[in-house]
């Protein structure tokens, strides 16, 4: 046998072996290991607020932050903060660095292939938002009024659709403009996330946003790796609490600086 | 991987691009005529320094040659509305237009004005011409004639700064072209396509406005 051919036997031997241990603790119980432990490891973002971003103090806060801290709370756990981007999140459940997977996340098909998710914790959709005693309820009551959105986004494209042509669409460079149209009155709505608009109302009390209707939802769920039917329940469980004890409505409030949804 | 032209998704919209085209048009021109007759105006109380109307001019036409355009109309767009005053992004663009042509053809005319010879004047009197009839034929119209080149090309230099109008939603050429681009994704072609209309757009106003110049303000020469 020739050196060469050795070798590689050897490194798939050894790949073999790697894959074996990294597949173990997926068949292991996750919600045991985490009591065993005391800690819950959370992947959840910095750079996204107000879901999770880094505080004049340097440690992480927000949404997502406040939501881990939530659910180790309830475990009876220390929580373990790891910070990822939108694009590493999912490995780091996927290969066990991480319990759960607290980062905005949405539910999609390709992401149900890899990764369970629990039932769902927080808010997140575009839609048409106005003066708080503007009477708008449907797409329909739009007609006639001048509505603001940033070119070319989500917002345009599905307002776009479902809107009738008596609705005046202004459509602006950046949401930065959009926003702005709204501020000083050049529309009389604008269709944009529920998290711009959480931001627009924090930083100013010129003309404040409340929502009308939904355009789209894409509500946030925690990731919990495959297989992990214990900790699942156990997460679905808290969350479902939460929801009726009053406590994520005060992060909603705390974060998104509005009520959640009745039917999240 | 080599990218592939195709100007089919962006020639579907050509109706969008055409109509983008027109409304370019229509600001340049009305920009152009409220702004030239502006520029008349300051150029008059400039020139013969007409107090205080001249000082006034003067401040103008610094504060104008001296920031960007961009801020000119957003200031009208999203500054006034805080002193009251609310205009739509069409009556923002041909505002913003006007003042900063205005500020320019001021400029311009000024000059023109000011190289009229002292001696035409003397012979304005003595043909007994009225100072109506003298402004007119012997100070205005060869003044306009002088710089006429000059000014045609600021208002071509208007025409194609009105593209950043597309920045408060008023709906000209650059806004169609962005428009189609953020629906197609098919850059390289939509703009190519706003680019070629500019062009043409550009080489037709100025050969319209020489022409009219020509004819109106220069004569036929006898």
């Amino acid at each position: 046998m020739s050196n060469q051919r050795r070798n590689f036997l050897r490194s798939a031997l050894a790949g073999a072996a790697l894959l074996a241990c990294a597949s173990l603790p997926a068949h292991a119980d996750t919600l045991a290991d985490i009591q065993r432990n005391g800690t819950l490891r959370v992947a959840v973002p910095q750079d996204f607020p107000p879901f999770g971003s880094v505080g004049t103090d340097l440690k992480p806060q927000g949404y997502d932050i406040d939501t881990a801290a939530l659910i180790a709370r309830e475990l009876g756990v220390k929580v373990e903060l790891i910070p990822v981007t939108s694009t590493n999140r999912i490995p780091f459940l996927t290969t066990g660095k991480a319990d759960l997977v607290i980062s905005s996340l949405g539910k999609n098909a390709e992401r149900e292939l890899v990764i369970d998710f629990s039932d769902a914790y927080a808010p997140f959709f575009n839609g048409v938002f106005g003066p708080e005693d503007a009477a708008v309820a449907t797409v329909a009551d739009l007609d006639g009024k001048t509505v603001g959105v940033t070119r070319g986004s989500v917002e345009d494209l599905e307002l776009s659709k479902i809107a009738s042509d008596k609705v005046t669409i202004r459509r602006f460079e950046d949401n930065n403009a959009t926003i702005s149209a709204y501020l000083t009155g050049q529309v009389q709505f604008i269709a944009t996330g529920n998290v711009v608009a959480a931001a627009v109302n924090d930083l100013t009390k010129l003309r404040r946003l409340s929502a009308k209707f939904l355009i789209k939802n894409s509500p946030c769920y925690v990731g919990v790796a495959k297989g992990q039917s214990a900790l699942l329940t156990r997460v679905n469980e808290i969350i479902a609490k939460a929801k009726t004890d009053g406590s994520l409505e005060a992060v909603s409030q705390r974060w998104l600086k509005a009520p959640l949804p009745a039917d999240l | 991987m080599a990218y592939q032209f195709d100007f089919a998704p962006v020639l579907a919209h050509t109706d969008l691009l055409l109509q983008g085209a027109a409304a370019t048009l229509g600001l340049t021109a009305a920009g152009a005529v409220l702004g030239i007759a502006l520029g008349v105006l300051g150029a008059i109380c400039r020139a013969w320094r007409i107090q205080p109307f001249s000082a006034a001019f003067g401040v103008y036409v610094e504060a104008i040659r001296n920031t960007p355009f961009l801020v000119q109309l957003f200031f009208i767009f999203f500054g006034l509305p805080a002193l009251g005053v609310k205009l739509s992004g069409w009556e923002a663009s041909i505002l913003a237009m006007v003042i900063n042509l205005g500020a320019y053809s001021t400029e311009i005319i000024r000059a023109g004005i000011e190289a009229t010879p002292h001696g035409q004047m003397e012979a304005a009197a003595s043909l007994a011409l009225n100072r109506a009839q003298t402004f007119v034929y012997v100070v205005l119209r060869p003044a306009l004639a002088r710089v006429w080149p000059a000014l045609v090309s600021q208002v071509i230099i208007v025409m194609l700064g009105s593209a950043v109008c597309s920045q408060i939603a008023a709906e000209e050429l650059t806004f169609a072209a962005n428009f189609i681009q953020s629906r197609n994704f098919r850059a390289f072609e939509t703009f190519f396509l706003a680019t070629a209309l500019y062009f043409a757009m550009a080489l037709l106003v100025r050969q319209l406005l020489m022409r009219l110049g020509q004819r109106f303000i220069v004569g036929r020469p006898r």
